[in-house]
């Protein structure tokens, strides 16, 4: 596969991910060219999350490699290249927060230890709250604002740092249409400035027309990889067994190998 | 004696700069604390920091360094457990718990201490504090104070989002570790202020005053250090003064002052968020359910005219009696 090219943004080969002994990945690999707007789809449970998670080293491989911009994942420390928008209900923590607070936490890549903060650093900012449409927010309480808008503070947060490669998992989850369609222009903002996006979503929705190629996932492998497909084709049966979206049911057999971490070989040769 | 010639002694003004710097710094690492959900973490070191005294009493060493000694230690054991253990993390923290607070009994009985000096930590006692002890104690607090102030931004974002901050490239365990080593230094600052029984309520109460009323992080901490101080120092001069009449102990004094403000803060955050929720617009595409004409209304709503305006989707809505009006023709509607 394309894993070892150096040009890519972002590589996965042969990539494996267990949770609790239990394979959650199987054998992924994959490469997003600079510039891409790439989308991961697939039903509950297929591991779309986990491979964003796996991608930005939240959760740790057991077979098979990671590569940012060709380096290792181990290795890598250039973190103000990557935006990372988790999926988050709230934004709201046990204190109160300003969503200006918020999004400056996302300027923390770029921040030296005890320095103030620049000029620079305060429009950034600024042009973060602009793009996601809540500048005249800025002074609100996090908690205050509707679960579309704190889903846009998440985003302003993750431009805050100017990064070239955006990871969102499932932005658009419990959004609202018009919230959706704030998401869909903020991205297309992004996506001119020539910015790399993988995106998980469940319902593309708004964000259909950006998207340049589609992934779907299956249980932990790729189904399908190549030109966006619309929301229904992503539920065809061949991608998702049909019924089964929520209910996986447990399968014992690999209780009797308890010390088999993954079915998959671990070929450690390829770079 | 007066209460000027009071306050002049030399121990009374030990006292208040120790209450000062207690009032300061533990609502200021409170803060990180709740804001992570933490709040009883000061009460878990708080235990635990009882077997550091005892053993600084049983074996004659200073008790405030092997408090500080054992302490950290338990922050980050609890910190370790907290981490690895995702299920069954709270009774792993209960064991520790228990396992301080009998720890230092034990030990100060075995020592032959009497149950009076062990008491001194577990519910203060400010004015026997001396002179050496009150330098460590403020190069303690002002260690604590400028860490948290300091690195503010980064310890918000760790607290706030923890997986955001770790591909932010932030040090997320490191960070957890200095909060619980800062935690338990501030506990052992305030162990002879309000003791260690009740050193959460320092770490804690302000912070859940202050956040009734405040939108920003950086308004809540800097208010419940203010509140902090505000208790700290105004429940030992007010127990200094009640002394004249009955015993009054500073410790429990400076605890009920805090939870005073708290009790007058809580009916003005109730009224703060029922505004904030008025204020909130309405889900967009939601027209009003029915045409729905309100009585007679002398009162023209506009601008500035005194009601709370509150977009909804192409007008205006005016908040007037818990109701909502929309101009509508000549008249208004209930929306």
């Amino acid at each position: 596969m394309s894993a070892g090219v150096p040009a890519a943004a972002v590589a996965i080969s042969e990539g494996s991910v267990a949770l609790g002994g239990r394979p959650v990945l199987r054998g992924i690999d994959l490469s997003v060219a600079p510039g891409d707007f790439v989308a991961l789809m697939g039903a509950n449970g297929s591991g779309k999350s986990t491979l964003v998670r796996a991608l930005v080293g939240l959760r740790p491989l057991v077979a098979g490699e990671v590569r940012l911009f060709g380096t290792p994942l181990d290795d890598y420390d250039d973190w103000r290249r990557i935006g990372f928008v988790p999926q988050r209900a709230t934004a709201a923590s046990g204190i109160p927060a300003s969503v200006w607070e918020v999004v400056a936490a996302g300027r923390l890549t770029r921040r030296r230890l005890l320095r103030p903060l620049s000029r620079a650093d305060r429009a950034a900012i600024d042009d973060a709250l602009e793009i996601v449409g809540l500048a005249d927010r800025r002074r609100d309480a996090v908690s205050n604002l509707s679960g579309g808008q704190q889903q846009r503070v998440l985003i302003a947060r993750a431009l805050a740092g100017e990064p070239e490669l955006f990871f969102l998992d499932e932005p658009t989850a419990g959004v609202d249409l018009p919230n959706q369609q704030v998401l869909a222009d903020t991205l297309r903002r992004l996506k001119e400035r020539g910015a790399t996006i993988v995106l998980v979503a469940h319902e593309l929705g708004p964000l259909a027309p950006l998207v340049d190629r589609a992934v779907v996932l299956r249980d932990g492998r790729v189904a399908y990889d190549g030109d966006p497909l619309r929301d229904h084709e992503v539920h065809q049966p061949w991608f998702a067994e049909p019924h089964t979206h929520h209910h996986h049911p447990a399968r014992p057999v690999a209780d009797h190998v308890p010390q088999v971490s993954s079915p998959v070989d671990r070929p450690r040769g390829d770079a | 004696m007066s209460p000027v010639e009071l306050f002049a002694q030399p121990f009374m003004q030990r006292a208040l700069i120790a209450a000062l710097l207690t009032g300061l710094a533990a609502p200021a690492i409170g803060t990180f604390l709740v804001q992570r959900r933490l709040a009883l973490m000061g009460d878990g070191i708080g235990h635990v920091a009882v077997t550091g005294v005892a053993i600084g009493l049983a074996t004659g060493a200073s008790p405030l360094w092997t408090a500080v000694l054992v302490a950290v230690l338990g922050s980050v054991l609890i910190e370790v457990i907290r981490e690895r253990g995702q299920t069954n993390g709270d009774v792993a923290l209960a064991l520790l718990f228990y396992g301080g607070l009998a720890g230092g009994v034990f030990v100060s009985g075995l020592a032959g201490q009497s149950a009076a000096a062990l008491n001194r930590y577990l519910f203060g006692s400010l004015t026997t504090i001396s002179s050496g002890d009150v330098l460590i104690t403020m190069g303690l607090a002002i260690a604590v104070v400028g860490l948290c102030l300091g690195l503010a931004p980064q310890l918000f974002a760790v607290a706030q989002d923890q997986e955001f901050a770790r591909v932010a490239g932030l040090r997320v365990r490191g960070y957890n570790v200095l909060v619980a080593v800062l935690a338990a230094v501030s506990v052992t600052v305030a162990m002879r202020t309000v003791g260690l029984l009740l050193v959460s309520a320092l770490m804690v109460v302000p912070v859940a005053t202050s956040q009734q009323v405040t939108r920003s992080f950086r308004t809540t901490l800097v208010a419940a250090m203010a509140l902090g101080t505000l208790a700290s120092v105004g429940g030992l001069v007010a127990a200094t003064f009640a002394s004249y009449r009955v015993n009054v102990a500073p410790g429990p004094t400076i605890v009920l002052l805090a939870l005073a403000c708290y009790a007058i803060a809580w009916p003005i955050g109730i009224w703060l968020r029922r505004r904030a929720r008025l204020r909130e617009p309405f889900a967009s595409g939601q027209a009003a359910p029915s045409h729905d004409a309100c009585g007679a209304h002398p009162h023209a709503h506009g601008p500035g005219c005194g009601h709370l305006a509150v977009p909804h989707d192409d007008h205006v809505d005016y908040v007037h009696d818990g109701h909502r009006h929309a101009a509508h023709g000549a008249h208004y509607d209930e929306h």
